[in-house]
């Protein structure tokens, strides 16, 4: 018995080509699907093809596993990442170029070092996951089969949760929390805001993706404003009751740099926004108008996933058995990243993201190379940087270990902590960070 | 919508994750790739302030682990790091990383420096720092091709007694000028 992946492999692979032709793919996707349908296939034996693993998003967490499943299997696993951009460009270090410290350039780069480990890169948009027949499909109606699916989609925002904004209707009131076009358009918005302005940035209550990053853009704005814009004013305002990240660097920051800059209001949950007069309402307290309004909506996990019943969790995040990634709502599907159901004390970031893959990547690998995936995943070191003008910085540090008991990851509290303070060194260490993290990522 | 593949044939035992054999341990290349976010691909840092790892001696390794975690060596995220792993982990880590290549580094670098480095490390320093620092005796760390911004903030660490110098390391690092020791940083950076 055969089914269509075969036959695409073998056209491929006759083909003599290790470059992936897209349309060629898609005719012998297609040949295969018709083939397969209508009976017997001959000429080649199941067990003769390499394994096919499909991951849905290049971001750090599906470019990563991407990545190790290539290495990790010595080339032995025909690898397909599905991903609706063009070109990665890099969360972290977004907010240096919302503050004018960089240009998007310096954080972007291209899926070239995965296509040179022969990843196939598709860029397109999954829409449909057949979790049993193991499938997926894309938006330009074709499709791929697959053994073993990576899901990597990241986040999605709740807009319900912000009434009056939605993905269409937001107008100039941006989010940012995807790196990309937002992110020059927020720093064009502050450039051209008049010195005086109020620039605003509302935080959703935790969980969300990188918890510390509104804070840093508040002070990244601020840093900018102290010499562009001496008289403008940076508002946080904050749905949760206290800074949820590094409060103690950020408090000095704000009172040490920027004194009559930044102010900080907690307890802000959204009640409403209007767009065309960039206005917010809370729950409780004075209603602000804003020159440049950043609303950061509440998260869940990506469409994809939601679409594919990944979620089991609170209608939000994806359940996953944490020694392999494997979701615990379908076999054979492993998710990643943001979109995952956070162990307790675990982050949602880059660097756990690119960690996260490289357990997948190795319970998948693992019965190729016939072993078992180990009954104790590893010890994951997660780290994030934040800066606090365009040089400072300060670290937060977490190991996380798994807890047989517990069936997840706990965090080991000796090892998990802060800078004690902000500093240039540990702003070079930053960016040396950045360059380490991209590169275990896509190089 | 129904949609049909037909991939199950196909999929028989090919990626099945159900347990039967034996369970392995993870293996050195998975805990060594938990450093990688920081510390580069294959050891190698693409970023001058974090060090490379690879190809550093295994006693180098588990000798600043243990530093690390007893906060004998400062560091801003080692020692809280090192807290999380073993030491059978640092020896496993170790083992692996110094059978990596040495990663070449190619970083702008003072010819003149470099010259008059090399014409100082010999006499003062490959007693422990062998082969132009391709190699350590004992628990002295290579540093042919080391990033200099990371090099540079030891030094400066050994200079202001914030990381603890080894006795006869000191006897002849203390009497020397800051322009020779940093001619030599200069000298270990290029060595490729
Ligand atoms: C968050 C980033 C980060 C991670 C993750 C990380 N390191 Fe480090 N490492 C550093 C930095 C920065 C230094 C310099 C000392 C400091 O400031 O902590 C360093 C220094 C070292 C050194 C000293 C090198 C020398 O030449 O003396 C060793 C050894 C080391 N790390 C091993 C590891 C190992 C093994 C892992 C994985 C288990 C790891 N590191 C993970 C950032 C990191
Ligand atoms: C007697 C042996 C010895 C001599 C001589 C010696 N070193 Fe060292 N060196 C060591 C040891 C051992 C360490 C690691 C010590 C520690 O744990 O801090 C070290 C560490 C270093 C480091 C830090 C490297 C890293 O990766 O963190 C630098 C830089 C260094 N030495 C430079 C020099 C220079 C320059 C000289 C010559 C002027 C010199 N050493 C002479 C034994 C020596």
């Amino acid at each position: 018995m055969q089914d269509f992946r075969g036959a695409h492999f073998a056209a491929q692979k006759t083909g003599g080509t290790m470059s992936f032709d897209r349309r060629e793919f898609l005719k012998a996707t297609a040949a295969g699907l018709a083939a397969a349908g209508g009976g017997a296939l001959t000429g080649c034996t199941a067990t003769k093809h390499a394994a096919h693993v499909v991951v849905i998003g290049g971001g750090f967490g599906g470019a990563t596993a991407a990545r190790y499943l290539r290495l990790g299997s010595a080339g032995g696993i025909d690898v397909t990442l599905i991903e609706r951009q063009p070109g990665f460009v890099s969360f972290p270090m977004s907010n240096l170029v919302i503050g004018g410290a960089k240009k998007l350039e310096d954080i972007s780069r291209g899926y070239d070092g995965l296509r040179a480990h022969g990843v196939r890169v598709i860029h397109g948009n999954a829409v449909a996951i057949d979790p049993v027949g193991r499938g997926v499909r894309l938006a330009d109606g074709s499709a791929l089969g697959y053994d073993r699916l990576v899901v990597a989609p990241g986040i999605d925002f709740m807009w319900e949760t912000v009434p009056g904004l939605t993905a269409e209707a937001a107008g100039p009131v941006l989010h940012a929390w995807q790196a990309g076009a937002q992110t020059t358009a927020l720093r064009k918005q502050i450039e051209a805001m008049a010195d005086g302005g109020v620039f605003a940035i509302c935080i959703p209550r935790t969980p969300y993706r990188c918890l510390a990053a509104p804070y840093e853009r508040a002070c990244l704005v601020a840093h900018y404003c102290k010499t562009h814009k001496p008289r403008a004013k940076v508002l946080i305002l904050d749905a949760n009751d206290d800074v949820q990240a590094q409060r103690g660097l950020f408090m000095s920051a704000w009172s040490e740099l920027y004194p009559n800059l930044v102010e900080y209001r907690p307890n802000h949950p959204i009640s409403s926004v209007d767009v065309a007069s960039k206005t917010v309402r809370f729950e409780f307290g004075d209603a602000v108008k804003a020159d440049v309004l950043n609303v950061v909506p509440s998260q869940r996990a990506g469409a994809i996933a939601r679409q594919a019943g990944l979620v089991t969790a609170g209608n939000r995040w994806c359940g996953i058995d944490w020694r392999t990634m494997e979701s615990l709502a379908h076999p054979g599907i492993h998710v990643v990243g943001s979109a995952t159901l956070a162990a307790p004390m675990m982050p949602k970031s880059a660097h756990m993201s690119n960690q996260h893959a490289k357990i997948a990547a190795a319970a998948i690998v693992a019965p190729l190379l016939g072993r078992v995936p180990s009954p104790e995943p590893i010890t994951i070191a997660h780290a994030g940087y934040s800066y606090f003008d365009d040089r400072n910085a300060a670290h937060m540090m977490s190991v996380h270990a798994y807890d047989a008991k517990l069936a997840a990851y706990r965090l080991v509290p000796e090892s998990s902590g802060v800078s004690a303070r902000r500093g240039e060194a540990e702003g070079k260490h930053a960016w040396a960070w950045a360059q380490n993290l991209w590169a275990d990522t896509l190089a | 919508m129904k949609m049909r593949w037909s991939g199950l044939a196909f999929t028989v035992g090919a990626l099945t994750l159900s347990a039967g054999a034996l369970a392995a341990p993870p293996t050195a290349a998975m805990l060594v790739n938990a450093c990688a976010g920081c510390h580069g691909v294959n050891g190698g840092s693409a970023g001058p302030s974090m060090p490379s790892l690879a190809n550093q001696s295994k006693e180098a390794i588990v000798v600043a682990m243990k530093k690390f975690k007893s906060g004998e060596r400062p560091s801003t995220v080692m020692g809280k790091l090192a807290k999380g792993y073993s030491d059978a982990d640092y020896a496993a880590m170790g083992e692996l990383l110094s059978k990596q290549k040495l990663h070449a580094t190619t970083q702008t670098l003072d010819a003149a420096k470099v010259a008059k480095g090399k014409s100082l490390e010999e006499a003062n320093c490959s007693r422990c720092h062998m082969e132009g620092g391709k190699e350590g005796k004992e628990d002295s760390p290579v540093m042919a091709s080391q990033w200099l911004p990371y090099l540079s903030i030891q030094m400066n660490q050994y200079l202001d007694g914030t990381r603890k110098m080894p006795e006869k390391m000191a006897e002849k690092v203390k009497p020397m000028s800051k322009t020779d020791l940093d001619a030599l940083m200069h000298f270990y950076a290029s060595v490729k």
